[in-house]
C-alpha cells in the first residue's frame, strides 16, 4: 500500500500536500481509491469557495456508491482539477499525482499538524482492512 | 455466512468479497467492475451464481400447482424448455422473480434469488399442500455458473459433447462439459448471448478452472448488476417488491390470464405508477431512493441506478406517476439537492 511521506492524511482518507505559497493540494489516498473501485463521477467545488476544516467539498462516485470528500484544512479553493470531469478514473490510476482534486489557499497552515503522518495513516488504513 | 464451492478460486485471484444474502460472494476481481462489464459485452465473462436457490417440483399435480402458484403458464413448457416467471403474493405484489425449467412432464426445477429462497420455499410448500406434488429444496445439490458474452457459444462449444448452437434461447440440455455432467441452459441475466450451467458442487472447481483457462473472464456481482441494469432487467427487492404489480410494467406479459393465487388483488390493476427506464441528460448518477420530480412535485423514486460502463451515461429505473410514464417525457432526478435533467426511456440502454 503506497503511502508517500511527503504529505499528511485525514482519517477520512484525504491527503494534503504543501504546494508552496500557502497553497495545499488535496486528493484521496491509494487505499481510498482501491476501496471505492472504478470512480465514474467526481463533483468538484467552485473556485473561490470558502471551506472550513471538516467541511464537505465534493463527492467521488464509484459504480456502486457515492462518497463525500472532506476538506482537511480551512481556506479558499484556488484551483480544481476539471480534467476529472471527463476522466474520473485518473483518481484510480494516479491518486497522488495526476488525480489531485482541489487546491486550497490556507489561512492557518498549522492545521496540517492535526493530520496524520504516513505511519499513523498506514495504521488507520490497515485497521479498516 | 455460506460459501460456494468456488470461494477459494475467487480469493486466489484477488476477488473483493462481500456479504450477499448470507453468502460470501465476489463483488469484483482485480480488473474492476467496468472492465468486467465490458468483457461480457465484447467477449466472454464467467459468474459464480451458486448462491441462487433451486427448488424441484415433481408429481402428478405439478402443472396444475405451478399454474396456480406462479404467474407465467408452465402448461406452455415442454421438457427442455424454460421461462421467466414470478411468484406472487395475495395482495397484488410479488414474493420473487425466477426461472422455471421443465425437465419432464411432471418434473420442474425453479431457480430463485438467494435472498428469497427461504420465503419462496415455504410459500410453495404452503400452497403445495392442496396438490399431489413433491417440493424438494435442491439448492445444496447444484453449483451454478453463468457464461455470458458474444464469445460464449464458441468457448463453451469447444468443451461440450453436444452441439451448443442447436440449443436455442430458453432451452436446456443435459450434456458433458470437459467430461463433467452438466445441465446447460441458453439463458442469462446480462442481455448477451450465454449459458447458465448447473453442475454438481464437487465438479464446480474443475469446470470453473477449465472455462477460465479457455479465456472466460471471471466477473463478480458488481458487473452482474450493471449489466442487468443496462439491459433493463429488474432486480427483485428493487424494481419488484411485495408491493409492486407487474401489470404496471413492461413485464405485464408474464402475467397470464388463468386462475392463480392472488388473482383478485392483481388482475384489475389500476396503475397509479409505472416502472420505467430513465436516462440522465445532465451530468450525474441517479441512485436507489433518489426522488424523481416533474412540474415541481415528487412523482416517484429511483429503484436502481448507475453509470453505464458501455455508454458512460447515467441510467436508472424507477416507479413514477403513470401520467409521466411515456417514453420521451422530460423529468428530473434530485441528486444531492440539485435537480438533474432526465428523460423516460425504454430499456435496454445500449
Amino acid at each position: 500500500m503506497n503511502i508517500p511521506n511527503d504529505r499528511r492524511y485525514a482519517a477520512s482518507h484525504e491527503w494534503a500536500k504543501v504546494s508552496g505559497d500557502g497553497v495545499i493540494t488535496i486528493g484521496i489516498s491509494e487505499h481510498a481509491q482501491d476501496a471505492l473501485g472504478d470512480i465514474v463521477f467526481v463533483e468538484l467545488p467552485d473556485v473561490g469557495q470558502s471551506l472550513n476544516a471538516g467541511d464537505e467539498f465534493g463527492v467521488v462516485e464509484s459504480v456502486k456508491a457515492a462518497s463525500d470528500l472532506y476538506s482537511p484544512v480551512s481556506g479558499e479553493v484556488t484551483e480544481v482539477n476539471s480534467s476529472l470531469e471527463d476522466a474520473p478514473e485518473t483518481i484510480n490510476e494516479s491518486p497522488y499525482e495526476e488525480g489531485w482534486i482541489i487546491k486550497v489557499k490556507v489561512s492557518d497552515s498549522s492545521e496540517l499538524d492535526a493530520l496524520q503522518d504516513a505511519d499513523a495513516y498506514k495504521a488507520t488504513a490497515e485497521a479498516e482492512g | 455466512m455460506s460459501r460456494t464451492p468456488l470461494y477459494d478460486e475467487h480469493k486466489d485471484i484477488g476477488a473483493k468479497m462481500v456479504d450477499f444474502a448470507g453468502w460470501q460472494m465476489p463483488i469484483s476481481y482485480e480488473g474492476g467492475i467496468q472492465q468486467e462489464h465490458l468483457a461480457v459485452r465484447t467477449e466472454t465473462g464467467l459468474f459464480d451464481v451458486s448462491h441462487m436457490g433451486e427448488i424441484r417440483v415433481e408429481g402428478e399435480g405439478s402443472v396444475d400447482f405451478l399454474r396456480y402458484a406462479t404467474l407465467n403458464d408452465v402448461a406452455k413448457l415442454s421438457p427442455g424448455r424454460g421461462h421467466y416467471s414470478m411468484l406472487q403474493n395475495d395482495s397484488g405484489g410479488l414474493i420473487d422473480d425466477l426461472y422455471i425449467y421443465c425437465n419432464g412432464e411432471q418434473d420442474f426445477i425453479i431457480v430463485c434469488n438467494a435472498a428469497n429462497q427461504t420465503a419462496a420455499l415455504s410459500h410453495l410448500r404452503k400452497l403445495g399442500d392442496a396438490y399431489t406434488v413433491d417440493i424438494v429444496d435442491e439448492s445444496e445439490s447444484w453449483a451454478l455458473l453463468a457464461l455470458q458474452g458474444p464469445g460464449s457459444v464458441l468457448l463453451l462449444g469447444r468443451h461440450c459433447d453436444d452441439d451448443l448452437s442447436a440449443v436455442k434461447k430458453n432451452r436446456k440440455i443435459t450434456t458433458r462439459l470437459a467430461g463433467i455432467s452438466a445441465d446447460v441452459a441458453r439463458t442469462g441475466y446480462t442481455g448477451e448471448d450465454g449459458f447458465e450451467i448447473f453442475c454438481r458442487p464437487d465438479d464446480a472447481v474443475k469446470l470453473w478452472q477449465t472455462l477460465v483457462k479457455a479465456g472466460a473472464q471471471p466477473c463478480g456481482l458488481g458487473a452482474r448488476d450493471t449489466l442487468r441494469l443496462e439491459a433493463g432487467f429488474p432486480l427483485f427487492g428493487h424494481e419488484f417488491t411485495g408491493d409492486t404489480n407487474p401489470l404496471c410494467s413492461d413485464y405485464a406479459w408474464v402475467v397470464k390470464d388463468k386462475n392463480f393465487y392472488g388473482r383478485e388483488a392483481m388482475w384489475n390493476a389500476n396503475c397509479k405508477q409505472k416502472l420505467v427506464g430513465i436516462k440522465l441528460t445532465e451530468r450525474g448518477i441517479a441512485r436507489e431512493g433518489y426522488r424523481i420530480l416533474a412540474d415541481g412535485e415528487e412523482i416517484g423514486r429511483v429503484t436502481s441506478g448507475t453509470i453505464s460502463p458501455f455508454t458512460r451515461e447515467g441510467i436508472a429505473m424507477g416507479w413514477l406517476a403513470s401520467d409521466y410514464a411515456s417514453v420521451g417525457t422530460g423529468i428530473s432526478v434530485e441528486i444531492r439537492r440539485q435537480e438533474v435533467g432526465a428523460t423516460v426511456v425504454k430499456p435496454p440502454f445500449y
